[in-house]
């Protein structure tokens, strides 16, 4: 026997301190629990049982007629184009305004550390227009927007658009101010234009990581695109609502399925394309 | 002394321009198929629905009967991204555990190996599928109201935050843990003891970060009917009550820009 072992009846030294913590956190989240409703006893209660069993075995096997698949692929397809539209649409609002607010490419600001008051208000009003649009969610944009343009992928399209515009804007400006500042100082100093800067300076340096960043947020977009359908905006979301508005369980598991291999399929699709461009 | 030869230039590679072509195939065959309504969007009569819709909103609906509604649904969204979070965490220490074996026995036998191979599973599908599309399965289960939305957190988060910490017990330096057990600590009490207080750190700043991501995700969760902000907008728009659907956006974004707040200064704390 290990003469170092410790004794059988071994116990835990802050045992009495940890169950105080503990205790003191309940306490706390006594009044949360209040207001996020949490009984979880009403899962066991045998109606909601009953409902969940119905639901389940309701879901093998899943929905694989050629009519209802034919569906799937085209809600399928319109959630990647969704995606893909909303996305470009952002990145063209977002490359201007991603060079309008970078501090990098103002001379002032390259000069003197300081910039002039004009160039300053202005970036800051930029920037307050990119993190509205970005701060409010994807979700309640479509559902604003499918008040304006009506039901349909347009207000999909419109709402990725309007939020990933902010997103990409201020992650470009940021990443565009990140390079090393000793080359596009240089250069603005010996009066290169400042497009040229851009092109010769700052890009090289940025562009793994700005195609990187843009990959991963198509990626966001599609997880996105999928939920935009709940409110009307088309695509597998839609029709994943009507499914379950009706409790047709076995289509719900198809378009779970799909959707769930949709998404790995995009994973796999940019780490390719990471792999191809950003390194 | 030898004339310097320039290295070769790199032979030119077909691929990029192949995948580049692919991707705007892909744009312009998007663009194509989905019947955009373009035409209606600019037009005259668009922007004056448009104008029209907006002005609708202004002002805020300001009563203090209708504030009073806000700041409940304010706190249910809190309460809904708090619980959720915790739960989750629960949930993806548990899962974590047995995904990276440290629950198993300490031999790499096949058992071990399938309890982490099935907990990985459940990782992995508990990420795949969104919040938003947990608790519209979950308002089918637990009803209406914010406790399916708490459990579409707690559901999603946990596969996330599972992952994560799967990944950092994997990666733990295991000195702590093998002397432990050589004087005679069960597998559990090594965990407890030397894994878990190890990777604490990292763990608490990853929950943080993923409570930022909830409160975001808890206030659109309403809108499939699961409590909170969402759920009070969806109602104020539906009905076109857009006075007070405009206070109700108000108090969203204003608690969207006190929680990052709050959250980069909890993060500048723990960085000190």
């Amino acid at each position: 026997m290990n003469p170092l072992a410790p004794p059988r009846n071994f116990r835990d030294p802050l045992f009495v301190r940890r169950c105080r913590q503990l205790a003191l956190m309940l306490l706390v989240l006594m009044p949360l629990l209040h207001y996020s409703q949490f009984e979880p006893w009403l899962l066991w209660d045998a109606q909601s049982l009953q409902a969940l069993k119905h639901f389940l075995l309701s879901c093998v096997p899943p929905a694989h007629d050629v009519e209802f698949l034919q569906l799937l692929w085209q809600a399928t397809w319109q959630t990647i184009a969704i995606a893909t539209c909303g996305l470009t649409l952002a990145w063209l609002v977002a490359v201007p305004c991603s060079l309008l607010i970078a501090d990098s490419l103002s001379l002032s600001w390259q000069d003197t550390g300081r910039m002039r008051l004009p160039a300053r208000i202005a970036r800051q009003c930029l920037r307050a227009v990119l993190t509205l649009l970005r701060s409010v969610p994807e979700l309640v944009w479509a559902l604003i927007l499918v008040r304006i343009v009506g039901l349909g992928p347009t207000a999909g399209v419109l709402a990725i658009a309007l939020t990933y515009s902010g997103m990409l804007g201020k992650i470009y400006a940021e990443i565009l101010d990140a390079s090393a500042p000793q080359a596009s100082k240089h250069l603005l100093h010996n009066g290169v234009g400042r497009c040229a800067t851009l092109l010769y300076a700052n890009l090289p340096q940025a562009l793994p990581e700005l195609i990187s960043y843009t990959i991963y947020r198509w990626e966001c977009a599609l997880r996105g695109s999928v939920v935009l359908g709940f409110v009307g905006a088309g695509g597998l979301g839609q029709r994943m609502d009507e499914s379950l508005k009706m409790m047709a369980g076995n289509e719900v598991a198809s378009i779970l399925l799909v959707f769930i291999a949709l998404v790995a399929c995009a994973d796999l699709l940019s780490k390719l394309l990471r792999r191809e461009f950003a390194q | 002394m030898k004339p310097q030869t320039m290295p070769p230039a790199p032979s030119p590679r077909l691929a990029p321009y192949l995948w580049l072509a692919a991707i705007i195939a892909l744009i312009f065959s998007s663009f194509h198929s989905l019947d955009l309504a373009w035409h209606d969007l600019f037009q005259a009569q668009a922007l004056r629905t448009t104008l029209e819709f907006l002005h609708g909103f202004a002002p805020p609906d300001i009563r203090p009967v209708h504030w009073q509604k806000i700041a409940v649904a304010c706190l249910e969204t809190l309460a809904m991204s708090i619980i959720g979070t915790l739960l989750a965490f629960v949930l993806a220490v548990f899962l974590a555990g047995l995904a990276s074996g440290k629950f198993g026995s300490s031999k790499y036998t096949s058992l071990s190996r399938g309890l982490a191979l099935f907990a990985r599973a459940w990782l992995n599908f508990l990420r795949a599928v969104p919040e938003l599309v947990w608790a519209s399965l979950l308002v089918v289960m637990a009803g209406l109201g914010p406790f399916a939305g708490t459990l579409a957190l707690a559901a999603h988060t946990g596969g996330v935050l599972g992952r994560l910490y799967s990944d950092l017990f994997e990666n733990l330096p295991s000195a702590c843990e093998q002397a432990l057990e050589q004087n005679g600590a069960g597998r559990l009490q090594s965990f407890f003891y030397a894994s878990l207080p190890l990777a604490w750190p990292a763990m608490l700043s990853y929950l943080l970060y993923r409570w930022e991501n909830n409160v975001r995700a808890a206030t659109v969760l309403g809108i499939v009917g699961a409590g909170g902000l969402g759920q009070m907008l969806k109602y104020h728009l539906s009905l076109f009550q857009m006075q007070s659907a405009a206070s109700v956006l108000l108090a969203l974004l204003l608690l969207v820009w006190l929680v990052d707040a709050i959250s980069l200064g909890l993060r500048r704390q723990l960085a000190r």
